[in-house]
C-alpha cells in the first residue's frame, strides 16, 4: 500500500512560543482508517490543521499524495476533506447552499445529483431547504461532514467526529466511516476514546504533549491494552503476601488491607478463577471485589514509561 | 492556474448575505441621503449662496455620495472577512484550493460592487431632490471604481487585522469618519480660513471629493490630476499593507 500522506520532521510553535507539535514523523496508507488517540492539548487538532493548511507548520515536510501542502498547495488541499471540531456554520444559510457553496470553493462544477446523494447518505435530504440556525447540534455535524464530502475527497479528516452525538448517530457515523473506506476514502480521525479508535479505525496513533509516542495496528494495541485491574479488600490487614499466592504477582495496597491483581481480559485463561480458589484456600476472607479497566491516563502513563 | 470557481463562490455569498439584509443595505443610505437633502438642502441649503455657481443642494451630492462609498467599502469588507474568523467558518477557505488573492478579490469585489450599489442609489434618490449634471461621465465612473476598489482593501485590511468588534469600529470611527466629513463634502475648501486650507491638504479625501465634484460640474478645488494621482497613491498603499499581509500569513492562520 502506498502512502497518502507522510510527514516527516514536523515541528509547529505557536506565536506565544508553546510548542504543540514536537518532530512529528508519520505516514497515512492509502485507503486505510486512521485513529488519532490523545488527551486533552496533545495536539491533534493542531496536526490536522497544518496538514489542511488552516496552521502554517513551522519546520518540517507534509506530503499529500505526493504534493507539498505549502508549494504545491492547491493539488494538496483539492483531495482533502476536513470536518472540524467546533461545529461552526453560516446560521442563515441553507444547508443546500452551504454544501454547494462548499464545493465551488474546491474549484469543481456543479454536481447537483452528487450533492443529493450526498444528503441523502447523511438523513439530511428532508432538511436542505432549511436555514443551518433551524438543524440541531447533531444535525449541523452532519452539514459538515457533507461539506466535507461535497468535492469528493479521497482523503477525509474528522476531527472528534462523534463529540457532542448520541448513541444512534454514533452507530451511525461509525457505519459511515466503513462505508466510505469501501469506496476508497482514507480516513483520518482523533477521538478521546479508546473504544472508539478501537471500533472505527485500522491502526491508532497516540499522541501526547505534541508527539506521537506510538503508532500500532489496532488489534495490536487492543491486546496491549485490554488490562484491567482487581481490587481485592480483605477483612483483616496482611503483613505480607502469602507463600503460596506468590505466582499471581499480587500487590499491597491499602495500609495493607487490599491486594491488586492486573490481569489482561483478551486472554483466554486471565488467572482470576485461580486466584479466587487460591485466596479461599489460603483462608483469606475477602470483603468486597472491585474490577476496573485502566484509564487512558494510565495507559498513557504506561506508554510513556515503557 | 485560477481557481475562478472560488472567487465566484465567496463573491456570491457575500452578495447574498447584501440582498439577504436588502431593507439594511439599501434603506439605509437612502433614508440618510434623503435626511440630508431636507437638512442641508431644502432647511439650511436655501440660506446659503450658490458655490461656484452650483445651487448649495446640488454641490453636496458628490460629496455625499463618496462619503457613503467610503464608509460602506470600508464598513463591507472589513466585516465580511471579519465575520468568518469571529465565527470560525474561515476554516473552510483557509483549507480550499484557495490562494490569499483569490480570497481577497472574492471579498474585495463584493464588498465594492455593494458600495457602488449604493452609490449608485444615492444618484439617483439625489435626482429627485435637485439638478443633477454629470459632465464628464467617464471620469465620475473612474472615481468611483477606484475609491470603492481602494476603500474595500483597506477594510479587507482591518478586517483582518482586527481581534474585536471594537478595532473593527476603530479606525472607521476615530479616523476615517472625521476624514471623511472635514473632506469638504459640504463646503469648499476655498471657504477655510488659509491655515485650514492647508491643513486640509493632508487629508485624503479632500482630493477624492474635489475630482469626484469636478467630474460632475467641472469645478474643483483642486487639479483633477492631483485628485487621481492621490487616490492611486492610496490604492497602492493599500495593496503594499496586502503584499506585506500576505508574505507573513499575519492572523489568517496561527
Ligand atoms: N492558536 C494557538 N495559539 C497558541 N496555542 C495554541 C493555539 N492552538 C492550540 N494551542 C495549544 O496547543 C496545544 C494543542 O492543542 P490542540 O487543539 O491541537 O489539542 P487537541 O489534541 O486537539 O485537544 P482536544 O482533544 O482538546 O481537542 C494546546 O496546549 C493548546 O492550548
Ligand atoms: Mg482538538
Amino acid at each position: 500500500m502506498s502512502h497518502v500522506i507522510e510527514i516527516s520532521n514536523l515541528n509547529k510553535t505557536y506565536d506565544n512560543d508553546f510548542k504543540a507539535l514536537k518532530d512529528i514523523n508519520l505516514s497515512i496508507k492509502s485507503g486505510e482508517i486512521f485513529a488519532l488517540l490523545g488527551p486533552n492539548g496533545a495536539g491533534k487538532t493542531t496536526l490536522i490543521s497544518t496538514v489542511c493548511g488552516i496552521v502554517n507548520p513551522s519546520s518540517g515536510t507534509i506530503r499529500v499524495n505526493g504534493h507539498n501542502v505549502i508549494s504545491d498547495f492547491r493539488k494538496a488541499r483539492e483531495i482533502i476533506g476536513l470536518v472540524p471540531q467546533e461545529l461552526t456554520t453560516d446560521a442563515f444559510e441553507t444547508v443546500w447552499n452551504t454544501v454547494s457553496f462548499s464545493r465551488s470553493l474546491f474549484g469543481k462544477p456543479k454536481n447537483p445529483k452528487y450533492i443529493e446523494e450526498v444528503l441523502k447518505n447523511l438523513s439530511l435530504w428532508d432538511k436542505k431547504d432549511n436555514k443551518l440556525m433551524t438543524l440541531s447540534g447533531g444535525m449541523k455535524r452532519r452539514v459538515m461532514i457533507a461539506k466535507a464530502l461535497s468535492h469528493e475527497p479521497m482523503v477525509l479528516f474528522l476531527d472528534e467526529p462523534t463529540a457532542g452525538v448520541d448513541v444512534e448517530l454514533r452507530k451511525s457515523m461509525w457505519e459511515m466511516v466503513h462505508k466510505l473506506r469501501e469506496s476508497g476514502v482514507t480516513i483520518i480521525l482523533t477521538t478521546h476514546y479508546i473504544e472508539e479508535a478501537e471500533e472505527m479505525s485500522d491502526r491508532v496513533g497516540v499522541i501526547t504533549n505534541g508527539e506521537i509516542i506510538l503508532t500500532e495496528e489496532t488489534s495490536t494495541l487492543m491486546k496491549k491494552l485490554g488490562k484491567k485491574e482487581l481490587k481485592i479488600d480483605l477483612r483483616s490487614t496482611l503483613e505480607k503476601i502469602p507463600e503460596e499466592l506468590l505466582k499471581y504477582n499480587l500487590s499491597l495496597t491499602n495500609e495493607n488491607q487490599s491486594l491488586i491483581y492486573f490481569y489482561d481480559t483478551q486472554e483466554e485463561n486471565n488467572g482470576v478463577a485461580d486466584l479466587i480458589n487460591d485466596l479461599n484456600s489460603s483462608g483469606l476472607k475477602c470483603r468486597d471485589l472491585n474490577t476496573r479497566q485502566s484509564s487512558l491516563e494510565e495507559i498513557f502513563v504506561e506508554l510513556v514509561n515503557q | 492556474m485560477i481557481n475562478f470557481r472560488a472567487i465566484l463562490a465567496i463573491y456570491n455569498f457575500e452578495m447574498a448575505r447584501t440582498f439577504r439584509t436588502l431593507g439594511q443595505s439599501i434603506a439605509s443610505p437612502v433614508i440618510s441621503t434623503a435626511l440630508y437633502f431636507v437638512v442641508f438642502g431644502s432647511a439650511i441649503g436655501s440660506r446659503i449662496e450658490d458655490i461656484d455657481g452650483i445651487s448649495y443642494g446640488s454641490f453636496i451630492v458628490p460629496g455625499l455620495i463618496m462619503l457613503t462609498v467610503l464608509t460602506q467599502s470600508i464598513s463591507n469588507a472589513s466585516f465580511g472577512i471579519y465575520f468568518p474568523r469571529f465565527t470560525g467558518t474561515i476554516y473552510e477557505i483557509l483549507s480550499a484550493p484557495i490562494s490569499f488573492v483569490e480570497i481577497l478579490l472574492g471579498y474585495v469585489g463584493a464588498a465594492s460592487t455593494k458600495a457602488l450599489m449604493v452609490g449608485i442609489i444615492i444618484l439617483i434618490t439625489s435626482a429627485l431632490f435637485v439638478d443633477i449634471q454629470i459632465l464628464h461621465p467617464f471620469w465620475m465612473i473612474l472615481f468611483l471604481f477606484l475609491t470603492s476598489f481602494t476603500f474595500s482593501l483597506f477594510g479587507f485590511i482591518i478586517g483582518i487585522w482586527a481581534d474585536g468588534f471594537e478595532k473593527l469600529q476603530l479606525i472607521p470611527l476615530l479616523i476615517v469618519t472625521p476624514l471623511a466629513f472635514l473632506g469638504g463634502s459640504f463646503y469648499s475648501i476655498k471657504m477655510l480660513p488659509p491655515l485650514w486650507q492647508k491643513i486640509s491638504f493632508f487629508n485624503p479625501v479632500v482630493y477624492l471629493i474635489s475630482g469626484f465634484r469636478w467630474s460632475f460640474y467641472g469645478k474643483a478645488d483642486i487639479n483633477v490630476g492631483i485628485s487621481l494621482m492621490a487616490i492611486s497613491l492610496i490604492l497602492f498603499l493599500c495593496i503594499t499593507a496586502v503584499a506585506v499581509i500576505f508574505k507573513t500569513g499575519y492572523k489568517l492562520k496561527a
